[in-house]
């Protein structure tokens, strides 16, 4: 919880976890490269802003819904790389027990549900989320974060749709990182800008340069304080840049010759660095020892993990149904 | 204990939760101001308000992921897809999410939602408004499934299903909408367990949904000396009534209102010869529909689903010579 306050009250935390999120993405490729971890895995390197500017204005009792490309919004939102990593590896620690694996992060105490590996599957699931806080009378809001593709699914539609009919305190977070898996965004969607389909289902809808923790945060502050407040859902477009290929296997080798370079002048850790400079609270210094100090201190979470526990052969039959113990019935 | 039909057992039990738990919601297509489209939420707007009772669009996906979503933060949504086959375009939020969230929170949060979905064959809705689809949704750990055959099973399971932790679906035969029956509100049936509507020595059968009225209509008609098995709940199934009760007759049949090919049967054949072999008298068999989508004309559909003196040839033939029957369709030479 302390790590969840650090990126709320805190504009050096919130540089610093983006430094985290990146340290521990690179790690995790290094990991994969080696062999060392098996399944696959998606990263978010670039899109480190979005996830800290988000986690930043949530409360813990908000719902996130996520995706497979989950790791950055996880450590934003509070939980350790110990978890994060301990899962990516399969380890009894980790925050699934071991058995989720890269895709799947969670914590419960912290607003994150279960992220899913399904395209779209978390926008209905943020939709119900909303349902329960609006019934109840609580000023909570659910919140999905999904990607470009996701604009071209039915949950999609058929979940702003409901949430718009229902006023429902939901914000909706398209990270348009212009790719989809393999395809760039034109290739499978006529329009440029994605928050325009809210249009159709009256909903207030806009963009923000996802590569500015900043400008996240204003934006996500609008859009949270309209559920918050009775005034139902928002439609963000977040745009930013995947750096990373789509998954393990993917290098991006379609891209446009350029275009990875052109998107890494606006680096998101780049970005904030500039501007803490700017303001002189970090010097060039204090940046290089806290990138030293993260590298260290990934490195030694990475000897734990390795050391740490296998799941035991009865974790692969718990948690399929609640014990009838907990049931309130 | 009242007569009431088997639409209005659900409504009663929908409307006894909702007094009972006041987290309990419903919503669906067309379920609130127009009470729904088989009227099984007579009463449920009025009496609880449009918070708790909402229409909503024709998004099956939306509206059951919302109830994942709504589960999960402490609500038991109960939610009415209108005919089975409509799940098909929301499968993933229930075999997917529902059912996996629990295994993928690190047993951190429970998923007490309900699915209740018309089924099955005998009213002319045609192919693809006439499955019952139970294996589309029995394979998956994490969700359970119940199928009620009467007033007092859809009123006992849909309180049940509600109670529950966990994702339920039930599987509502449509045909028996209009049944009336005797309920005693103060029943409960369990989840996983199973009903033993008659006692009998030579052959048990089990059946589940609207076939077993029909097994019953062929048991006593035929002066059969037959056990009847309701299974009620197919997962988890409760393997001890049935192994008990083949234990005692030696012979088993389960009939089904499903094609022959992937049937929930096999399931209860299987385990059933594996654990009792060297205890049968005869080869466990089955009785189902043939492998064909379900016929309009009504000459058709009800030679589709098993009928009575169908299922009393079959269980006479068992009991005098211990062999498996042969299906009226192989009789007649279509495959």
């Amino acid at each position: 919880m302390q790590r969840r306050l650090d990126v709320q009250e805190n504009e050096i935390a919130r540089y610093e976890r983006m430094v985290e999120i990146r340290e521990v993405e690179e790690q995790i490729f290094e990991l994969f490269a080696a062999g060392e971890v098996r399944g696959t895995t998606h990263l978010c390197q670039g899109q480190e802003a979005l996830a800290v500017g988000l986690a930043s204005i949530l409360r813990p009792t908000d719902a996130v819904l996520a995706t497979y490309r989950g790791h950055g919004i996880a450590l934003a939102l509070g939980l350790t790389p110990h978890v994060v990593l301990a899962e990516v590896m399969g380890k009894a620690i980790g925050c699934c027990g071991g058995v989720g694996g890269s895709m799947h992060m969670c914590d419960m105490s912290l607003g994150l549900l279960p992220t899913s590996t399904i395209v779209g599957a978390g926008i209905p699931i943020a939709a119900g989320t909303a349902l329960a806080f609006q019934t109840q009378g609580v000023d909570s809001v659910g919140v999905s974060v999904f990607g470009d593709g996701t604009t071209n699914i039915g949950a999609f539609h058929e979940g702003l749709n409901l949430a718009a009919i229902w006023k429902l305190p939901v914000v909706f977070i398209c990270d348009n990182n212009v790719y989809g898996e393999y395809s760039r965004i034109e290739v499978t969607t006529p329009i440029e800008d994605l928050h325009m389909r809210a249009e159709s289902y009256k909903m207030p809808h806009f963009a923000l340069d996802g590569m500015d923790v900043e400008a996240v945060r204003k934006g996500v502050t609008q859009a949270v304080d309209r559920a918050r407040t009775g005034g139902g859902p928002t439609l963000i477009e977040a745009k930013t840049y995947r750096f990373a290929g789509h998954s393990r296997a993917d290098q991006g080798l379609y891209r446009p010759e350029g275009e990875l370079e052109e998107w890494r002048k606006r680096d998101p850790i780049t970005v904030t660095e500039e501007s803490l400079l700017a303001r002189g609270l970090l010097t060039p210094e204090k940046i290089a020892d806290i990138k030293a100090e993260m590298k260290r201190g990934i490195q030694e979470v990475i000897a734990t993990c390795n050391a740490a526990a296998e799941p035991t052969v009865a974790a692969m039959f718990e948690n399929i149904w609640t014990p009838p113990k907990e049931s309130h019935a | 204990m009242s007569v009431l039909r088997f639409r209005q057992a659900i409504s009663t039990a929908l409307a006894d939760e909702m007094r009972a738990d006041s987290s309990v919601m419903i919503f669906g297509e067309d379920i609130a101001a127009a009470e729904g489209p088989f009227k099984t939420s007579e009463g449920l707007l009025k009496e609880f308000g449009p918070l708790r009772v909402r229409d909503t669009p024709i998004s099956e996906m939306a509206f059951t992921g919302a109830a994942v979503g709504a589960a999960i933060m402490g609500m038991k949504p109960v939610v009415e897809i209108m005919f089975m086959e409509f799940l098909g375009v929301a499968l993933d939020q229930l075999v997917t999410e529902a059912a996996k969230m629990r295994y993928l929170s690190n047993g951190t949060l429970s998923v007490p939602m309900v699915v209740r979905a018309s089924c099955g064959a005998g009213v002319g809705f045609g192919s693809q408004h006439s499955q019952t689809l139970v294996n589309w949704v029995a394979a998956t750990p994490g969700l359970k499934v119940v199928c009620p055959s009467d007033a007092q099973s859809a009123y006992s399971l849909i309180r049940a299903a509600i109670q529950d932790p966990d994702p339920v679906m039930v599987l509502e035969p449509r045909a028996l909408y209009a049944e009336r029956g005797e309920v005693d509100t103060g029943l409960k049936i369990e989840i996983g367990a199973a009903r033993i509507l008659r006692r009998g020595s030579e052959i048990t059968v089990v059946s589940l949904g609207q076939m077993v009225n029909i097994c019953r209509s062929a048991i006593e008609a035929f002066e059969i000396d037959a056990e009847l098995i309701d299974l009620a709940t197919i997962v988890p199934w409760d393997r001890k009534a049935v192994l008990e009760s083949v234990k005692k007759t030696g012979r088993l049949v389960v009939v089904e209102e499903a094609p022959e090919s992937g049937g929930w049967g096999s399931e209860i054949l299987a385990t059933v010869t594996a654990q009792l072999f060297h205890q049968l008298k005869g080869a466990p068999f089955r009785i189902t529909t043939p492998d064909v989508p379900v016929p309009f004309n009504g000459a058709l559909e009800a030679r589709f689903i098993p009928t009575a003196e169908d299922i009393a040839r079959q269980l006479a033939h068992a009991i005098k010579t211990g062999e498996s029957p042969k299906s009226w369709w192989s009789l007649e030479g279509f495959k």
